[in-house]
């Protein structure tokens, strides 16, 4: 394979696993955060609290714990999914779906002081609440999500230890640029970085533009 | 359409903090016309028209309407609250939260659009209305789904003349279309000019209670004197 | 367009693959020898065996093997091996291949370890000339046992060095980084040092004493410890590397006109 062609290769993958964690954490994180925001519950502050102190959750630790987890002498062993990148996607779901709850909730807690009476006088059922606040907020959601996005390309800890780095394998760009700075090949560690650089600068300029689109109304 | 009068209050307390910010109150609404909430700042007014609507919480007594359907009360607040949407989008919302049918939801916002004088915003987001503009959304959207009572909380406030005068005739029209109207003011003028009946209200608790005219022109309570005469009454 | 979709799924998910596929671990030393970029190609094209490698310290390797995470390993620290052997974790160990370990150091050598008479003197001198710092890997690996075992022959205690030994608990590349970061002296395997990309003002110092001689072992995993572990796989390539085909692509292995291993393994 040409370097070319092995770029090529590992950028799809580091794409594939973020984008696919990124989806996963998403979807449990919206409506998690929002839900949040608009349901009194007795331990409320405390899971709250919770999910913010696990932003701090270092991303190596939740690799080890993963391991422990997938490993086959582990609980979950019989899967076979260590070292595949679905093991490397679990890990990084883990690492960034506090991330994103945390902001999505922050951002609907804040639409919510603003639409609480008029929904309530409405008369609109739980689901209904979430709805809306989830649709008239989407913009803040993006950004939640975004930021999840960027914890999770330039994550390495945690998927070199569930992934093991191998090639055509495991082997994406933030464990790839691992790999090199270890040999000392910094120039080609530099570009494997810059590559990284300009796909997540990518990837926020179409996430901006797209909510700049919408500011004209015309979503 | 006002099969769910009277409206009883009996006893009825708010506690905020620690202090009584309304009651006991006993009051009873009649089915007809146009109810006006008078009294100086912070005399419960607010607390009042929430406890009959049903949205605040009440520590003591009771609310009961004769034949309570949520769905056909509306309240429109002091300062209105848009939906981060198009204007044509604020109105539809109720309706859509009773999964009324596309075609159906299309003519009533465009009737209403119409009527408040804001068709050519319709694609404009709610937010950027001026403070008249949205109050009288407000008011459209509040009525959209055609309740039996519409509350108000000081609907023209925050408004210039113009304004108000707009929204004064648009609420007169609904009156007279059948809507019962019960709505705070700070405008005596505006008291006069749309009250069928009045309610004066001083620390929390039910001074006077009657018929606009008598009331104002011969009130039974030195305080309703004093405060129709403008002096500050606490 | 459903059809489409569920191609693209398909395609997107896909682990699917019609060659047997197993696991090693094995050293970064081992990785960084580049020999592995020689050996892979030829044992898919013998064997039609799709070699997955975890490249992790010894000690990794060694955790990997004992949870039953990888199929075989490669390292380099026989007592370690013998334990592990011990334990029931390997079925057995056997030797391929060694290659040996040099100690690297500043250009100006103001230690004059380049003189030395053997590996233990080298790193006596070091020590007595306080010029440069030490720096170790300091993480249990087998380079790392083989530096300190070289200490202890020259009896030594590495604790009482203080700041002259600079432990960095991290693998050969990193340790050799900071070793140029700091200017200061090293203990390396040779493949790792002609490899590195970054030698600084560096260079290569003493080699060639016996001691540094650094022997590598494969151990297949014991397959008791669970269902997936392909020992099929594992002895079919043990018998590969210790073929005639497997001691003439290592011995003919160089980097910069330089052997790096020597293949010596026996019948079993």
């Amino acid at each position: 394979m040409s370097i070319d062609e092995e770029l090529w290769e590992i950028s799809l993958r580091s794409l594939r696993v973020t984008l696919t964690a990124l989806l996963i954490a998403s979807i449990i994180a919206i409506p998690l955060g929002t839900y949040l925001a608009v349901q009194r519950f007795r331990c409320r502050r405390f899971v709250i609290s919770i999910i913010n102190a696990l932003m701090g959750l270092p991303p190596v630790v939740v690799g080890l714990v993963v391991y422990i987890m997938l490993s086959r002498s582990g609980p979950f062993g019989v899967l076979n999914l260590l070292f595949t990148p679905t093991a490397m996607i679990i890990a990084q779901v883990i690492i960034i779906t506090p991330v994103i709850a945390s902001i999505a909730h922050q951002s609907m807690r804040e639409l919510w002081a603003e639409y609480h009476d008029l929904l309530i006088s409405l008369n609109t059922s739980k689901w209904q609440r979430i709805l809306t606040l989830i649709h008239d907020g989407r913009r803040n959601l993006l950004t939640a999500a975004l930021a999840g996005f960027g914890r999770a390309i330039g994550e390495v800890g945690a998927i070199m230890i569930v992934g093991g780095n191998i090639d055509h394998v495991s082997r994406v760009l933030t464990t790839a640029i691992a790999l090199e700075t270890g040999k000392g090949d910094f120039v080609l560690a530099m570009g494997l970085g810059f590559v990284l650089i300009g796909i997540s600068i990518l990837v926020n300029l179409a996430i901006h533009t797209l909510t700049r689109t919408e500011r004209e109304g015309r979503w | 359409m006002t099969a769910a009068f009277p409206l009883i209050l009996s006893g009825v307390q708010v506690r905020r903090q620690g202090k009584t910010v309304l009651g006991p109150v006993d009051l009873t609404l009649s089915a007809n016309g146009t109810t006006i909430i008078v009294g100086p700042n912070g005399s419960g007014k607010t607390t009042l028209l929430r406890v009959m609507h049903g949205i605040e919480r009440i520590r003591v007594g009771g609310v009961v309407w004769e034949n309570d359907d949520p769905a056909k009360h509306a309240f429109v607040f002091q300062t209105p609250i848009m939906l981060r949407r198009t204007v044509a989008e604020n109105l539809a919302y109720p309706l859509m939260l009773l999964k009324t049918p596309k075609d159906q939801i299309d003519l009533a916002v465009d009737h209403w659009l119409g009527r408040i004088g804001l068709d050519s915003s319709r694609g404009g987001q709610a937010t950027r209305l001026s403070g008249g503009e949205r109050q009288k959304l407000a008011i459209a959207r509040a009525l959209i789904r055609k309740p039996d009572v519409l509350f108000l909380d000081e609907p023209s406030a925050n408004l210039d003349g113009h304004a108000t005068r707009e929204i004064e005739a648009l609420l007169h029209e609904v009156a007279n279309a059948g809507t019962r109207l019960v709505m705070a003011t700070h405008d005596m003028g505006q008291a006069r000019r749309l009250a069928n009946d009045v309610v004066f209200l001083l620390n929390g608790r039910v001074h006077e209670y009657g018929p606009v005219e008598p009331l104002f022109t011969t009130p039974s309570t030195l305080e309703l004197m004093a405060f129709l005469r403008g002096d500050i009454v606490s | 367009m459903n059809r489409a979709l569920i191609i693209l799924i398909t395609v997107f998910c896909a682990q699917v693959s019609i060659a047997d596929v197993m696991r090693v671990a094995v050293t970064t030393s081992f990785e960084n020898s580049g020999l592995a970029d020689v050996l892979l190609p030829a044992i898919k094209d013998d064997l039609d065996l799709d070699v997955q490698l975890l490249v992790v310290g010894t000690g990794q390797a060694l955790r990997l093997g004992e949870a039953g995470d990888v199929d075989a390993i490669l390292v380099h620290s026989k007592a370690a091996e013998e334990a592990f052997v011990a334990a029931g974790h390997g079925t057995h160990r056997r030797e391929i291949m060694y290659n040996d370990f040099v100690v690297v150091g500043p250009k100006s050598d103001g230690a004059g370890a380049g003189a030395a008479a053997n590996a233990a003197d080298a790193l006596g001198r070091i020590v007595a000339a306080d010029r440069a710092p030490f720096v170790s890997r300091g993480d249990d690996s087998g380079t790392h046992k083989a530096e300190l075992a070289i200490w202890t022959l020259a009896g030594i205690d590495i604790a009482d060095l203080g700041l002259r030994y600079q432990s960095v608990g991290a693998g050969m590349g990193a340790a050799l980084n900071t070793a140029v970061g700091l200017n200061a002296y090293v203990f390396s395997d040779r493949a790792s040092w002609l490899n590195f990309g970054n030698k600084g003002g560096l260079v290569l110092l003493y080699q060639g004493d016996p001691a540094l001689f650094n022997q590598y072992a494969y151990l297949p995993i014991n397959p008791s410890k669970n269902s997936h572990i392909r020992n099929d796989l594992a002895i079919q390539l043990e018998g590969w590397l210790t073929s005639q085909k497997a001691s003439t692509l290592i011995d003919d292995y160089q980097i910069a006109g330089e052997k790096l291993f020597t293949f010596n393994a026996s019948s079993p």
